[in-house]
This record gives C-alpha cells, sequence and structure tokens, in this order.
C-alpha cells in the first residue's frame, strides 16, 4: 500500500482526538483538564519544525539542480510550517487565556516564535516580489535556507537562555513532569507523528495543485 | 580580496552621509528627550541606542549592493570569486558599522549621559553587533538587490532576521550597563558568537548562488 502513512496519520489523529479528550490526566493545580492542550499545541510545533527542515532540504535540492518542481515543493512546505505555526500560536493563546489569564504575554517563547513566523512572512513577501520566475525560485530558496538559520534559534536556544512563564522552563511544569506519566505519553507520541504527517500530507496536496497549475499554464501557452 | 576592499574603500561620499546621518539621529534623540531634564533611565538609554543603531545599520549596508551598477557586478564577477567578494563585503560592512557605532557611543554619551559602567564589555558587545549586523544584512541587501521593491524589501526582510541578535545584543549591554560581573553575560555573549558564526558561515556558503544570477 502506497500511501499507508496517510491512513495513518488519520487513524493517529481520530485516536489523539478521542483519547486525548478522555483518557486520565494527571491533576496538577491550575492546569487542570487545560493540560491536554499538549496533545494539540506542541505537535504543532513539532510539524512545523520537521516541514520546514524538509523545505529546506527542497531549497538546497533546487540551489543544486534548479528545477520548477523542486521550488514548488520548498514553498508549499513552507506555506505549510506558517500555518502549523499559525494553529501553534493559536492554541498556545487560548491555553494562555485560561492557565495565564491572558492572550499574550512578554515571554521570550512566545515573541520568539512570534517573530520567526514574521521572519517566514516575509518570505512570502520576498516571493511576491520577483516577476521573473527563476530568479524568484533562487533567490527565495537562499532566503529560505537563511531564515531557517536564524529562526531557529529563536526556537529552541533564546528561550532557553531565560526564564519563561511557559512550561518547560524556569521551574514550570514541563516535560519531564508529563513524561513521568505514562498515559499522557500513549497520546503525546501517536500526537506527534499524527499531525507531523497531517503537515507533509498538506505540503504534497499544495504541491500537486501548483504542479498541475503550471502544467495547464505551459500547455495553454504551447 | 584586498583589491576588492580598496575598491569598496573608494566610494566613501557615503560614508560621510552616513556619519552625518548618525549624528543627527542621536541629536533629534536628544532633543526629544531633553524636557524630561536630561537624564534617561538606563533600560531606556540602551534600547534607545540600539535603535539609532540598527536604522543606520539598515541604512549603511543597503548602500552596499542597491548602488551597486550592473556593469560594475558583471565586472566583478569575471574578475573574482563570489566567495571573496561576499567577505570582503562583510569585512568593510562590518567595519563600517563599528565606526559608525563608536562615533555614535561617543555623540551620545556626550549628550545624552553616559551610565556604561562596563565600558570594555559594552565595546564588545558594539563589536560583536556591528559583525553581526554586516553578515546578516549583507546577504539581505544582496537579496533586496534582486528584487523590484528594494528598500521596502531590505527592512522587511532585514529587521525580524536582526531580533534575535537584538535581543542579546540588548541583554549584554544592559548587563554591561549595570556592571554586572562578566559571568552573568558569558553564555549570552557566546550565544551571539555562535549566532554571528552560524550567519557568517551561511552568508559565504549561499552568496555564490544569489551571484550567479
Amino acid at each position: 500500500m502506497k500511501n499507508w502513512w496517510k491512513a495513518l496519520s488519520v487513524v493517529l489523529l481520530l485516536y489523539v482526538a478521542v483519547a486525548g479528550m478522555l483518557l486520565p490526566v494527571p491533576r496538577l493545580a491550575i492546569l487542570n483538564e487545560t493540560i491536554r492542550n499538549l496533545y494539540f499545541h506542541v505537535p504543532m510545533w513539532f510539524g512545523m519544525t520537521f516541514i520546514l527542515v524538509a523545505s529546506v532540504y527542497y531549497s538546497v535540492r533546487y540551489l543544486r539542480t534548479p528545477t520548477p518542481e523542486l521550488d514548488i515543493r520548498a514553498h508549499e512546505a513552507a506555506r505549510t510550517g506558517i500555518l502549523m505555526g499559525f494553529v501553534g500560536l493559536a492554541t498556545g493563546s487560548i491555553w494562555a487565556k485560561f492557565t495565564w489569564g491572558a492572550w499574550w504575554t512578554n515571554d521570550p517563547k512566545l515573541n520568539g516564535a512570534a517573530i520567526a513566523m514574521l521572519i517566514y512572512g516575509a518570505y512570502l513577501v520576498l516571493r511576491s516580489s520577483f516577476t521573473d520566475e527563476q530568479q524568484r525560485a533562487r533567490v527565495s530558496a537562499i532566503y529560505n535556507i537563511f531564515a531557517f538559520a536564524t529562526a531557529m534559534p529563536l526556537f529552541y536556544i533564546l528561550p532557553r537562555l531565560t526564564d519563561s512563564l511557559h512550561p518547560g522552563a524556569g521551574g514550570n511544569p514541563a516535560f519531564a513532569k508529563y513524561d513521568l506519566d505514562s498515559n499522557m505519553r500513549l497520546v503525546f507520541y501517536p500526537a506527534v507523528i499524527g499531525w507531523t504527517l497531517l503537515a507533509f500530507w498538506l505540503a504534497q496536496l499544495a504541491s500537486r495543485v501548483s504542479l498541475l497549475k503550471l502544467k495547464v499554464y505551459e500547455k495553454q501557452i504551447a | 580580496m584586498q583589491k576588492d576592499f580598496r575598491l569598496e574603500w573608494r566610494q566613501r561620499a557615503a560614508l560621510n552621509g552616513m556619519l552625518l546621518y548618525v549624528s543627527s539621529t542621536v541629536f533629534v534623540c536628544y532633543l526629544s528627550f531633553s524636557s524630561r531634564g536630561g537624564q534617561l533611565p538606563a533600560p531606556a538609554w540602551n534600547a534607545l541606542f540600539w535603535i539609532v543603531l540598527l536604522f543606520s545599520a539598515v541604512n549603511a549596508v543597503a548602500k552596499g549592493f542597491l548602488q551597486e551598477s550592473r556593469g560594475r557586478m558583471l565586472y566583478y564577477y569575471t574578475v573574482v570569486r563570489p566567495q571573496a567578494v561576499i567577505l570582503a563585503k562583510i569585512a568593510y560592512n562590518a567595519l563600517l558599522l563599528l565606526g559608525l557605532a563608536l562615533v555614535a557611543f561617543g555623540l551620545y554619551a556626550v549628550v545624552l549621559g553616559n551610565p556604561v559602567q562596563d565600558v570594555p564589555l559594552f565595546v564588545g558587545t558594539v563589536l560583536l553587533g556591528a559583525v553581526g549586523f554586516a553578515s546578516t544584512l549583507t546577504l539581505v541587501s544582496g537579496i533586496a538587490a534582486k528584487a523590484t521593491n528594494s528598500s521596502t524589501l531590505m527592512a522587511v526582510l532585514g529587521f525580524p532576521l536582526m531580533v534575535p541578535m537584538l535581543l542579546l545584543l540588548i541583554k549584554v549591554s544592559k548587563n554591561a550597563l549595570d556592571g554586572l560581573e562578566f559571568e552573568a553575560s558569558r553564555s549570552s555573549l557566546l550565544t551571539l558568537v555562535a549566532l554571528n558564526m552560524i550567519v557568517g558561515a551561511v552568508s559565504y556558503l549561499l552568496f555564490p548562488f544569489l551571484w550567479r544570477s
């Protein structure tokens, strides 16, 4: 079966939706039931990172052998990554409203994520400001690699240097504490895999649509 | 590479313009805060200083590629390796920014007061900042020069990319302002150096591809 991973994604996400809502979770003060957001918010960032890595991979390959297909794949992967990032920000924001009492706080992790979204927003702006397709593909591939190299420290290095309200830093309940609870692990790992696969699926579908559009366009010209 | 550097150096007219730009910006800051009785609180002093530097850096480095004529680019292309061009440009821009930053710091300290308690650390931070800004913005200006609306694009691409660096710089320089001991800012400084190296290496690797088009 060729599309086993798509089926796996659907099965895992259905399982996450049901089990994530129903299985018992540890009773922690303040967090209470909002701890279930772990299954939806955190996998977004995992999925985003993986799909952005894929985007960089396609960009590197584009620079080696320029074909329109690689450019489209890199672009759609980056767009999917941006989508995941926005969903991650939204789920985090809703969670923050119920636990911290505010939609947004001045926190290094939150600000880092927002700025990384700005960096990738600039990628889309850059793409739209070219008329020549080959040049657009080449320059945006270069920027994509550059952006990845500067955006990743925002996620994984800078927040670790400062205290943060965000779980996983500054003495707040973190992964290590959840990990002790094997019930949560039972849902969390499938959630990460499921959302990541979904991201790849989305990117694949989007690039297939773009490729078809390109083919139709070429036919029309010919 | 040396020759390239010298070629850059010849366009000194821009340098005087930048010096004037920095001094007038500092003076505008001074005038707008003079109604409060002169002295700024240390965090505001620090933030304002880096904002002045940020804007002058974007303006100074933007000139690097945007003002280059097509013919000259073609000439460079036949004579030198792209790696030499990007290194020369980064080195030149770093020196330029360092000079600008030191002038800005001097003026700034004269008119707005100098609350810095650990001057060597502060100057070291400024040095790292100049190198980091130069290596980020040189490639960005190269990218922006290819597009149609380059000057807007320069700001849109450059600012978010510089934020991680800027956050660290502001943190370390705040430590320098407060005169904390070196241990407090060591990990941030190391991260800053690592970040500079990442950005520099990526620029070095990517520029040949940008150059070819």
